[in-house]
């Protein structure tokens, strides 16, 4: 799944960077899972959009994914510029405890 | 408009299940037991634009069932944000697709502010981080609560 996400995410975006964290371990999922992604993504593609419209290109790249195995996916959609201005990726801390009810819903995401 | 006023609405919604109901086509991966009209274009639009800030999650403000879910709540509250309505989606399977399907958006949660779409917990989080949260808040008529804690503003 990971190497699906990245493949069609450099087609799609022509990304000059392109991060993808599997954080599935941080959630109530059996190990190994690919269910939980964190992708940062740096695209001249970006440039003019507002987050939505930048979220919205992400989620068309991977709607195959989406619409099956993955669950959740937080992304972060820079511009070049955005990036040279800072290159630091967030790194929110999304783990949390409670399920997350991914094993019953894994089909509809 | 207070919290629990958007529960006891959410609530009269369930009420009204399949009243509104108007075919299958914002349903067709969901087959929830009995149908519900919250599922329904109309009906979604209605209730986004209730009140002024509208929330999807999984669970419910007071026990969120997912991190982002969690965040979201948890932003909402760094800024004073306490009446808002909540929808939890693990409630209602039909409601869950529907949304997504009214958004064009494939992930819970979701936020709506004065019946627009805004985005789901990175883009609050980023508007947050950025202060255009507070400027969104300010044209519902809503003074964040981080204006008056200027001292150590988001410290994050």
């Amino acid at each position: 799944v990971g190497s699906a996400i990245r493949a069609k995410l450099e087609q799609a975006l022509s990304p000059q960077v392109l991060e993808l964290r599997n954080e599935s371990s941080g959630h109530a999922v059996p190990p190994g899972s690919e269910t939980h992604f964190r992708v940062a993504v740096v695209s001249s593609r970006f440039e003019g959009l507002n987050p939505l419209q930048r979220h919205r290109l992400v989620h068309a790249a991977l709607a195959e994914e989406l619409a099956g195995p993955v669950h959740a996916l937080a992304i972060q959609a820079r511009t070049p510029a955005q990036w040279r201005d800072n290159p630091n990726l967030d790194i929110m801390v999304t783990r949390y405890r409670r399920p997350c009810q991914v094993n019953k819903h894994l089909l509809s995401a | 408009m207070s919290g629990s006023l958007g529960r006891a609405s959410a609530a009269l919604l369930h009420l009204g299940r399949g009243v509104l109901l108007r075919g299958p086509a914002l349903r067709t991966r969901s087959s929830g037991p009995g149908g519900s009209g919250l599922a329904s274009r109309e009906h979604l639009d209605a209730l986004v634009k209730k009140d002024k800030v509208v929330v999807f999650l999984k669970g419910t403000p007071q026990q969120p069932q997912c991190g982002f879910s969690n965040a979201v709540v948890q932003i909402l509250r760094l800024h004073g944000v306490t009446s808002y309505a909540a929808y939890d989606v693990l409630e209602d399977p039909d409601l869950r697709q529907g949304i997504k399907d009214y958004s064009n958006w494939p992930t819970i949660p979701q936020v709506y502010l004065n019946g627009e779409f805004v985005g789901g917990c990175d883009i609050l989080l980023q508007m947050h981080q950025n202060g255009d949260l507070v400027e969104e808040l300010k044209k519902l008529g809503i003074r964040s609560a981080l204006l008056d804690a200027n001292t150590d503003q988001d410290s994050k």
